[in-house]
């Protein structure tokens, strides 16, 4: 019996019994405070961005956050261990569509990511994350017996590294972090030798030196200037304070003049533009400006009510391969709430990593909110198995 | 079949410690980033708050105009024009070195400054004021002004800003009472005076604008206002209006200044006049010729008209010779000796002494300067015919006694009279300290001797006084004995002219000189400009007005020309006015003084379709 559960439709459509909840009620609520949050946000931050149409941002952010309800609602119906099979398949698509960009995509502010498809800009890179999880546990899952060899660590990071390679030359550098994050973080949870991860540590940290030190004095330049700055300002945000500084600056500057309860319609740091990117990258410094202390602590917590969520859900999956998809997950969302938030607030780089279901874009949210229905589709079906099993 | 591999436990122990490890971390994360949060927003929240405030406001200064200079009845002699300026705001510059220089070269090319300087001038503006759009040029043409406007994106922060500058419309008309203004120096900035003065503030440097600076200086507005990332002004949060300064109300009467220098003109182009209300020291009219536009000062003046205007060669029409003269006075001096001897009781009115053409004391003969001798007279017609024996024997008698000195400095000669005009040179009485000090330090080449003081007492030699010295010494004895402190500045009032505060003068020196004294004086002086044979008396023949009035012939000695005195006291018998006139080389005092006086006179009084006689050659 054992070894059919979970795998087949028949089983999945039983008929359920009644006063069992099929999605993780937690995970949905820190995702709809979440994106509530971000609309009311974007309305406030938002109303003098674009002359004429002050609810522009909040109309989108509102249509993203609906279709990605609906999306995450389909997903958690989905039987998603068939997505095993389609590994191959995903991730060549992801591949094809990153590499479409640079064919197709326009240009923003010096960097090509996204593809106009009329209806909205698509980010391959955002949507990347996504396919790349499911790629990456499923070829993982292929090789769980082998996962103390070298070798499949090896090829697991490299299958990770080539779309970083192709984001960090859109360039989109965050991304990049995001999917090396999420492959480390698959690895982990599949149970991959603590040396590797030693060993990756050294080579990573041999990298990162070759990278920001060794090349530049050699006279190759990996990584463009503007990117090493930002990478660098926080460390020293006062030294440039008109240049790489700024960004830092204006951000701990409305945070902190949020205090304890948030200056509201005072928060001029948001509504003079002082604050750059305060609809998309900085969007947690107008909630810190706006809201204070208060406020900022409300989202922290909705986040940590997530990923406890998503943590709970990888302990419960009925199956490596879901126990990978939430550690992907789980992984993807912890980074990115830690590293664009730690930039807000002067701890981490600048590298241009949403926060996820809070930045204005319909593709980050999107992609978070069918992240989020995988992960229902993993509890939903955790539920289910257990309950056969007659735990 | 891969679903083997699929296929495990729920929860091994490994992924347990796995997921444990994930929370963890999560764990560790939020902690940081709380903590992070409580010290930024609670913690540091006021410093982040008041940055935040620092960010979007702005503090601008409006400048504010200073207040206006008019005559006794109101006519503007100083107001003020608005002129362009072309500011820099340095953030605004490109940040390229390359790029940034090429604004300051066109720029440079386009004001004709070179582009160093205006760098340099900017800097330096910058660290007194940082945020501040500093000023590259005061006062700027329409058309480059336009040229500026048109090319906005040639001349990255430059911006045009209004600015008041001083305006003169009577250009070279009391040119020498007005002074000048100009940016506060460091040192003045620590001076008591200038509270409430600003680095980069405009505050009069000389003349009146300085003498009156705090009532002339406005007080500057401010409006603070808000603005966004782009430096866009939001609206305006505070406004501070600029008040224009107090209106400054002069004692000088537009019209007989305008004669007075016109008469001057009319001379050997170099001299001075002053026209004194004898009873209370008003200064009716100052002027010194050759004058100058003062409107040259109210930009900043270049370098080469600076150098003009002080040329010596040119006349140096900076220097004001009504206050700065310096000058022998000629027998305009023989009031100072006679009040000097009659106080010190050296002769009465009625003493009569022989005058024979000369006097030889010591071996050494002074001679009339007409050569002839008048006989036998008292103080009355000695001054009216200007018996120089007369005074040399008075001279002669004081010598030894300092008392000609002594007066001289009672009547304000040798000293400063304490005009409201800075600037003012004492001038010289001689006295044997004076020379034997010299003599000593062998700058002389003789000690002290009695000719000295004959010299003295007909105003050669040493002495050096000047016109407003001569007309305060005049009043003295037309006044009944006050040393008046001559005043410019009558009345501080608001701009529709109420009067706000009266500009007293400053209580005056009273001196006993018995009234039968000034009397024989006044009256030797009416005689000369009426009696017959009066040294005067040709030229104020017919003048509705009756003069008393004393002409002056200086000699300058090494083949220059005399200068020529004339100093009027009017109406005889009980003058209101006093006028004393001197050209430089206009030889004998009835010659151009005295005809200039008369001119002077006819506009002060009214008399309409006067014409100025010449006298003869009499001293």
């Amino acid at each position: 019996m054992q070894s059919t559960l979970g795998t087949t439709v028949k089983d999945f459509r039983e008929p359920k019994p009644r006063g069992v909840l099929w999605f993780d009620p937690l995970l949905l609520l820190a995702a709809l405070g979440l994106i509530g949050f971000s609309v009311i946000v974007l309305s406030s931050a938002t109303a003098d961005d674009i002359p004429g149409d002050k609810l522009y941002y909040v109309y989108r952010q509102g249509a993203y956050g609906l279709i990605g309800i609906a999306l995450m609602m389909a997903l958690s119906r989905f039987d998603y261990s068939r997505a095993r099979e389609w590994k191959a398949g995903l991730y060549v698509a992801m591949i094809a569509a990153i590499t479409l960009t640079f064919a197709l995509g326009f240009s923003a502010r010096g960097s090509k990511r996204a593809i106009n498809l009329g209806f909205i800009n698509l980010q391959p890179s955002e949507l990347g994350k996504l396919l790349l999880i499911v790629a990456l546990a499923g070829f993982v899952v292929d090789r769980v017996r082998r996962l103390n060899e070298l070798e499949t660590t090896s090829r697991i990071l490299l299958l990770a590294l080539i779309p970083a390679m192709l984001v960090v030359a859109q360039p989109d550098l965050g991304s990049g972090m995001v999917y090396l994050a999420i492959a480390v973080a698959v690895l982990f949870v599949a149970g991959t030798k603590w040396t590797h991860f030693a060993a990756l540590g050294v080579l990573a940290t041999g990298a990162i030196l070759l990278v920001m030190v060794a090349a530049p004095q050699a006279g190759l330049h990996v990584l463009k200037q503007y990117q090493v700055d930002r990478l660098t300002a926080f460390m020293h945000p006062t030294d440039n304070p008109r240049e790489q500084g700024y960004q830092i600056n204006q951000s701990l500057t409305a945070i902190g003049s949020g205090g304890k309860s948030g200056r509201g319609d005072q928060a001029t740091q948001t509504k003079l533009n002082f604050l750059p990117e305060h609809h998309t990258d900085f969007i947690f410094s107008v909630v810190g400006e706006e809201y204070g202390f208060v406020g900022a602590a409300l989202v922290l917590s909705l986040f940590a009510l997530m990923i406890w969520r998503a943590l709970r859900i990888l302990t419960m999956s009925k199956n490596l391969f879901g126990a990978l998809l939430a550690g992907g997950v789980t992984a993807m969302l912890m980074f990115q709430v830690f590293v664009n938030v730690g930039m807000t607030i002067g701890i981490m780089p600048i590298t241009g990593v949403p926060l996820p279901l809070m930045s204005y874009g319909g593709s980050s949210v999107l992609v978070t909110f069918m992240a989020l229905g995988l992960l229902q589709a993993i509890y939903a079906q955790a539920r289910q198995t257990a309950r056969a099993k007659g735990l | 079949m891969y679903l083997d591999s699929d296929r495990r436990p729920t929860l091994t122990p490994k992924l347990a410690l796995r997921i444990a490890v994930l929370g963890g971390i999560a764990l560790v994360a939020f902690g940081v980033v709380f903590f992070r949060l409580w010290y930024l927003q609670v913690l540091s929240g006021d410093r982040y708050r008041a940055e935040a405030r620092n960010n979007q406001q702005r503090e601008i200064k409006v400048e504010a105009p200073r207040g206006e200079v008019v005559d006794r009845d109101g006519r503007v002699l100083v107001d003020n024009r608005t002129g362009l300026a072309v500011k820099l705001t340095p953030d605004k510059l490109p940040r390229d070195p390359h790029q940034r220089n090429e604004v300051y070269r066109r720029l440079g090319r386009l004001l004709r400054m070179r582009p160093h300087r205006i760098e340099r001038a900017v800097a330096k503006q910058l660290k007194a004021l940082p945020f501040s759009a500093a000023t590259v040029k005061q006062d700027v043409s329409g058309p480059v002004v336009a040229y500026i406007l048109e090319r906005q994106e040639d001349f990255p922060g430059v911006t045009v800003e209004r600015v008041f500058l001083r305006q003169y419309p009577h250009h070279t008309i009391g040119a020498h009472l007005f002074g000048t203004v100009g940016e506060v120096t460091k040192e003045q900035l620590k001076d008591e005076r200038y509270r409430g003065v600003n680095l980069g503030d405009r505050v009069g440097q000389s003349g009146i604008e300085y003498q009156y600076d705090r009532f002339l200086r406005g007080r500057d507005g401010a409006s603070k206002v808000q603005v966004d990332a782009l430096g866009r002004l939001k609206r305006e949060l505070t406004v501070v209006q600029p008040r224009q300064g107090s209106q400054l109300r002069l004692s000088i009467d537009l019209d007989v200044q305008k004669t007075g220098q016109a008469a001057l003109a009319g001379g050997t182009g170099r001299g001075a006049f002053v026209v004194m209300n004898v009873r209370n020291g008003e200064v009716v009219a100052l002027g010194s010729q050759p004058s100058f536009d003062p409107n040259v000062f109210s930009k900043v003046i270049r370098a080469s008209d600076y150098r003009r205007l002080s040329d010596p060669n040119n006349g140096a029409p900076l220097t004001n010779r009504a206050t700065q003269g310096g000058y022998p006075t000629g027998s305009t001096f023989k009031l100072i000796t006679a009040t000097a001897g009659l106080a010190s009781n050296v002769f009465t009115p009625d003493t009569v002494l022989f005058d024979g053409g000369s006097l030889t004391v010591g071996g050494v003969t002074f001679k009339n300067a007409g050569g002839g001798g008048n006989g036998a007279l008292a103080l009355r017609r000695a001054l009216t015919v200007s018996s120089d024996v007369f005074f040399y024997q008075l001279g002669r008698d004081m010598n030894g006694t300092l008392n000609l000195q002594r007066w001289a400095q009672r009547l304000s000669l040798g000293r400063r009279t304490g005009i409201d005009l800075p600037g003012e040179l004492p001038g010289l009485i001689p006295s044997p300290q004076w020379r034997n000090r010299l003599f000593k330090k062998h700058l002389t080449d003789r000690p002290w001797s009695v000719g000295d003081n004959i010299n003295l007492s007909v105003g050669q030699g040493d002495v050096q006084a000047d016109p407003l010295q001569m007309a305060v010494a005049y009043a003295t004895i037309a006044n009944g004995g006050n040393v008046l402190a001559p005043r410019i500045g009558m009345r501080i009032e608001d701009s529709a002219g109420r009067a706000i505060q009266e500009l007293d003068a400053p209580p005056t020196r009273h001196l006993n000189i018995r009234p039968e004294f000034r009397q024989a004086i006044l009256e030797g002086l009416r005689g000369a400009a009426s009696a017959p044979g009066g040294t005067s008396a040709k030229v104020f023949s017919g003048f509705p007005i009756p003069v008393a009035g004393k002409t002056g012939t200086a000699e300058k000695g090494a083949g220059r020309p005399d200068q020529s005195w004339y100093v009027a006291l009017a109406p005889f018998p009980s003058p209101k006015y006093v006028v004393a006139v001197t050209d430089e080389a206009g030889g004998f005092g009835a010659d151009t003084a005295a005809p200039m006086a008369r001119t002077i006179l006819a506009k002060l009084f009214g008399v309409r379709g006067d014409k100025a006689k010449k006298g003869g050659p009499s001293d």
